[in-house]
């Protein structure tokens, strides 16, 4: 099977693979480059489990041809903690109990950071909204916002 | 940020509240591996030259199998293995034979014929996935369509096409005796007659399907010393553990399963179906095997919590109060008996709801039908008939011109009140609930209503004994095929009685294996009847695994009363003759009664009999 | 066995295209595809210059075929378009899905697309010919050539509605979406997901003709699903569809959608 050469960059470090024709985001990341962290929900864009960054904009890995994202930025969950220190989200969603069985959380975090990087200061309908392509079967979205607003406050904090 | 509110007034006294964690604060042990993305999930475990296993799966709900044409699947790039039926060693259980219950009545593939739409009729492996799928579309299947029945009802009616021919009633089997699960409390018809109101009505719930975010799925791969490891994300690791060992015919000491952690489950991952498909694909190819349902497949095959229809009949008088209950329900089991049948047993042991009424009558029936099998559900066997109980208490409320609230507490049971499974209720309390829900939503309630307790009034006068109850043989397996039987509700003339103050009593199991595994009577949960001797003691051990429940609450026949003056019970055999078998259908009006249950294979390793994995086996030890 | 073929434009793509070929844009529908292994095609098309511009012209609105729903959010010009566009999946579907896309895209999707047929939109191909989207949707699945951009005519403030009807909150599937453009003499009533296209409802039309008041709105009710041809799925039986049709649209005409 002809392998495609593809080059893009993954939590800021360059990654360089072959690609089989045809292949979703998701299978490279997962099987040829070992990023782990997105999840393999249902491949139809119905879940939202494998919500990637593609130059800072929300994406379905499972929906994207690997072969479109050559020279692309690109950041999963794996990219999140800052070396041994948690993104504020990841505390949020620790302290605020905001994962169960947790195959849902990373394609959360990764919707959540795209939305507290474009608007630093969300309402709650905002963040129901930034989260409204992600499913939850624990029953969490309670959690989840509110774990999110409380990130949104912190960074903010921080940074103001 | 909880809005979870602790009601520390109620109930004091039956709670210790110096503890160091429950009702505090915590963080989940796991939860660091959650939003790092570490947490490692079945697939999450990378196997260097992974195949890919894909089921072939059927378009009809009913069909005998004429041929399956699989050369040129063989031959299409990167498959390894075409599969089927033949390459399953022992290709038919059911899922609860490890706790000794049911009969065998399902392949892992099917042979002759499909039951249900997307039933598993062959597998691809191949290198890559999407290899796979083209080649199970390459697979040639030639179809005799059958006639198909979906609706509960209509399978049990005489004609209905047979959908599975170990059950040839399209019901199961209760206790080799009955094709439902009898529940007689009191005497519901003589009520019926004195009540003010007679009140019935139909409930219908549809199947629902658990839909976790992460599908079914498992990798199996040759280990050294002839093992096979499995990742998968099971609910209940051991029991996939014992049906893998069981369907390959292979002793489970080969198997090394690994599980624990699973994206979502909520009782759709109990069904053991991915990992012996997974472990058959590592033994058939010798390489790493992945085999996991797509979101389609999840939906479709992935046993739902089962659809119910159930049909109520209350009695009640002027004031309120509910002096008769009677149940017909009806459990869509889908094509193959997997959790339903005990679901039932459970269920009936729930019956009436959290209401003391002191005549109940119950038929519940476990229905085959060409649809997809159902299994478990968070609480499945009581959610529906809960639905439907308490959807009926707003029409009791309604027909005697009541607040519905007000009747919940009138009609609620109390700590010490006979419930209809012959056992005393404890720890209830539904009238505390009803009140703080009822001040929660700003709902009034009478003062008297407000001022009633959980803790008092039960158990008073007839409210704490065991009523004689009218008893009925209607409903023999096979009678309502033949059309013998009109009714499925419970019978209107009582064949029998059973003295006031009876308890029931244990129907054993298989026979168990050891000594030390011998039931204790202390230790089951139920009273049995006073002059009851350990069951199972005297049955040959060679006893065929026709298998009544375990530990039923076998509410169908009373037959030992308590008082030992009182004369013995009419026309009831002793149930725990059963295991003896064969089924005591013998009575000259049943020839159709099936013959015993006996495998067509022996096991040769590891499971010494049919039904039995070395790990569970007779009665588990508390 | 699946390949992938990249060309520059779209014109060269369109050149491409052949049997057991599809033009992947936004990868929503044609991953989704390659996924579950649809059988129907091995060759994937694909552009690297890709059409998102917007743009204002005599004509009226044009938006390439590849811009995607997040990029009509951002769009002014397209303000009115921006409550049809914000009902398209979540976030990440709409950074992905295209305006050219959903004019394929099978029930229950294609939200947008009973907007634009609402709204008289005309489809240009890459080779520059054009034609109404009324004209091109009955033909769409054999359609020769890839759609380069869809032109929308400019609309009286206030003069266009739009509902989506989904049974999950705040954000599912479409069990039937209704689009109405109030264009006096000629106004159009669109139900998505009630015909195996986005369809006009030429009976509520006909009410409408003359005006929106009470009595026309009646009648536009009870016509509606005239002509219409609602199916079976997992969502609503065909019945439930044709019985509430008249409910939602109701909500539309007096309410804006609200029930």
């Amino acid at each position: 099977m002809a392998k495609t050469p593809i080059t893009f960059t993954l939590n800021d470090a360059e990654a360089a693979v072959f690609v089989d024709p045809g292949a979703p985001l998701i299978d490279v990341l997962r099987k040829d480059v070992g990023d782990l962290t997105p999840k393999h929900g249902c491949g139809q864009g119905t879940c939202g489990a494998c919500t990637v960054l593609i130059d800072g904009e929300a994406h379905l890995s499972c929906l994207t041809l690997a072969e479109g994202v050559e020279g692309k930025k690109i950041d999963t969950t794996a990219g999140l903690a800052g070396g041994p220190n948690l993104h504020a989200l990841q505390d949020a969603f620790i302290r605020g109990f905001a994962a169960q069985c947790g195959f849902c959380t990373t394609g959360m975090l990764m919707a959540a950071k795209a939305l507290l990087d474009a608007n630093p200061n969300p309402t709650r309908a905002d963040v129901i909204e930034a989260i409204s392509g992600n499913l939850c079967r624990c029953t969490g979205y309670e959690p989840i916002v509110d774990a999110i607003l409380t990130a949104a406050a912190r960074l903010q904090g921080r940074t103001a | 940020m909880s809005s979870i509110e602790f009601r520390k007034d109620l109930f004091a006294d039956e709670r210790d509240d110096t503890l160091k964690e429950i009702g505090k604060p915590t963080v989940r042990q796991d939860i660091l591996g959650h939003v790092t993305g570490r947490t490692p999930y079945y697939d999450d475990h990378l196997f260097d030259g992974l195949l890919h296993m894909r089921a072939v799966r059927s378009p009809h709900h009913h069909a005998e199998i004429r041929s399956i044409d699989t050369s040129a699947a063989e031959r299409m790039p990167g498959v390894r293995r075409v599969a089927t039926a033949k390459d399953v060693p022992n290709n038919l259980n059911t899922l609860l034979s490890l706790i000794n219950f049911g009969r065998d009545d399902e392949p892992l593939c099917a042979q002759t014929k499909v039951r249900y739409l997307g039933e598993t009729v062959a597998w691809v492996i191949a290198d890559t996935e999407r290899q796979a799928r083209d080649a199970v579309a390459a697979v040639r299947v030639e179809y005799a369509v059958l006639p198909h029945v979906l609706d509960v009802e209509e399978a049990i009616a005489p004609g209905a096409p047979v959908v599975n021919e170990i059950y040839p009633n399209n019901s199961f089997d209760y206790h080799a005796k009955y094709d439902h699960q009898k529940l007689r409390f009191g005497d519901v018809n003589a009520a019926f007659a004195q009540a003010d109101h007679v009140i019935e009505a139909d409930y219908q719930m549809s199947p629902i399907e658990q839909a976790p975010i992460e599908t079914c799925g498992a990798i199996a791969a040759p280990e050294t010393n002839d093992r096979y490891v499995c990742h998968t994300n099971t609910q209940a690791l051991f029991f996939s553990l014992g049906t893998t060992a069981k369907l390959l015919d292979m002793a489970s000491s080969r198997l090394h399963f690994i599980g624990g952690t699973a994206g979502g489950g909520f009782g759709g991952k109990v069904d053991s179906i991915v990992e012996p498909t997974a472990v058959l694909g590592a033994v058939l190819t010798g390489r790493p095997v992945k085999f996991a349902w797509d979101r389609y497949e999840e939906m479709q095959v992935g046993a739902p919590r089962g659809g119910e229809r159930w049909r109520l009949k209350d009695g009640v008088m002027n004031d309120g109060h509910i002096i008769a209950r009677e149940f017909t329900g009806f459990f869509d089991s889908g094509a193959y008996m997997r959790l339903s049948p005990y679901a039932i047993i459970k269920g009936t042991g729930h019956l009436p709801g959290p209401y003391t009424i002191p005549n109940v009558a119950s038929n519940v029936y476990c229905c085959i039908t060409n649809r997809t099998p159902a299994t478990a559900m968070r609480g499945f066997g009581i959610t529906a008939v809960d639905f439907a109980i308490e959807c009926q208490m707003d029409r009791v409320a309604e027909a005697v011109g009541m607040n519905p609230v007000e009747v919940r507490i009138l009609n609620a049971y109390r700590d010490g009140d006979m419930k209809a499974h012959r056992r005393k209720a404890k720890n209830t309390a539904l009238i505390e609930c009803c009140q703080v829900a009822a001040s929660k939503a700003n709902w009034a309630i009478s003062a008297n209503a407000a001022a009633q307790s959980s803790l008092s009034g039960g158990g008073q006068g007839k409210r704490g004994v065991i009523p004689d109850s009218a008893t009925d043989e209607e409903g023999r397996i096979g009678e309502r095929r033949q059309g013998r039987v009109a009714e499925t509700s419970p019978s209107k003339s009582s064949t029998g009685r059973v003295p006031a103050g009876t308890h029931t009593e244990a129907i054993a199991g298989a026979p168990v294996q050891n000594p030390d595994m011998q039931i204790d009577a202390d230790r089951i949960g139920h009273k049995m009847g006073a002059t009851q001797t350990a069951p199972a003691a005297s049955v040959p051990a060679a006893a065929p695994a026709v298998a009544p429940p375990m530990v039923a609450p076998s509410v169908y026949a009373p037959t030992q009363p308590v008082p030992p003056s009182a004369p013995p019970p009419v026309a009831q055999p002793p149930s725990a003759a059963i295991p003896v078998a064969p089924p005591p259908v013998a009575e000259p009006a049943s020839p159709e009664a099936p013959a015993p249950y006996k495998p067509d294979q022996p096991f040769n390793r590891g499971v010494k009999r049919p039904g039995r994995s070395p790990f569970t086996s007779g009665f588990r030890r508390r | 066995m699946l390949s992938v073929e990249t060309y520059q434009t779209i014109s060269e793509a369109a050149g491409a295209l052949g049997d057991r070929s599809r033009y992947i844009a936004g990868g929503t529908l044609v991953m989704r595809a390659v996924t579950y292994g649809d059988q129907s095609f091995d060759r994937i098309v694909r552009v690297r210059q890709v059409d998102r511009s917007i743009s204002s012209d005599a004509a009226g609105l044009r938006i390439g075929a590849g811009a995607t729903m997040s990029d009509v959010l951002a769009s002014r010009d397209l303000e009115f378009l921006h409550p049809v566009a914000r009902l398209v999946g979540g976030p990440a579907i709409r950074n992905m899905a295209t305006i050219g896309g959903n004019l394929f895209a099978p029930n229950p999707y294609g939200d947008f697309t009973v907007a634009l047929l609402a709204l008289d939109a005309q489809v240009v191909m890459a080779n520059g010919q054009s034609q109404s989207l009324e004209s091109f949707l009955p033909g769409r699945d054999q359609v020769r050539g890839l759609v380069a951009a869809v032109i929308v005519p400019r609309i009286e403030p206030g003069s266009f509605m739009f509902s989506k009807v989904s049974r999950v909150k705040p954000k599912g599937v479409s069990l039937m979406s209704i689009a109405v453009s109030s264009k006096r003499g000629d106004p159009r009533v669109v139900f998505g997901n009630m015909a195996p296209m986005p369809m006009r409802s030429k009976g509520a039309e006909r009410a409408l003709a003359n005006g929106a008041d009470e009595n026309a709105i009646i009648s536009a009710c009870s016509l509606c699903t005239e002509g219409l041809q609602p199916a079976d799925d997992a969502l609503a039986t065909a019945w439930y569809r044709s019985e509430v049709a008249p409910v939602h649209l109701k909500r539309l005409l007096q309410n804006g959608g609200r029930a």
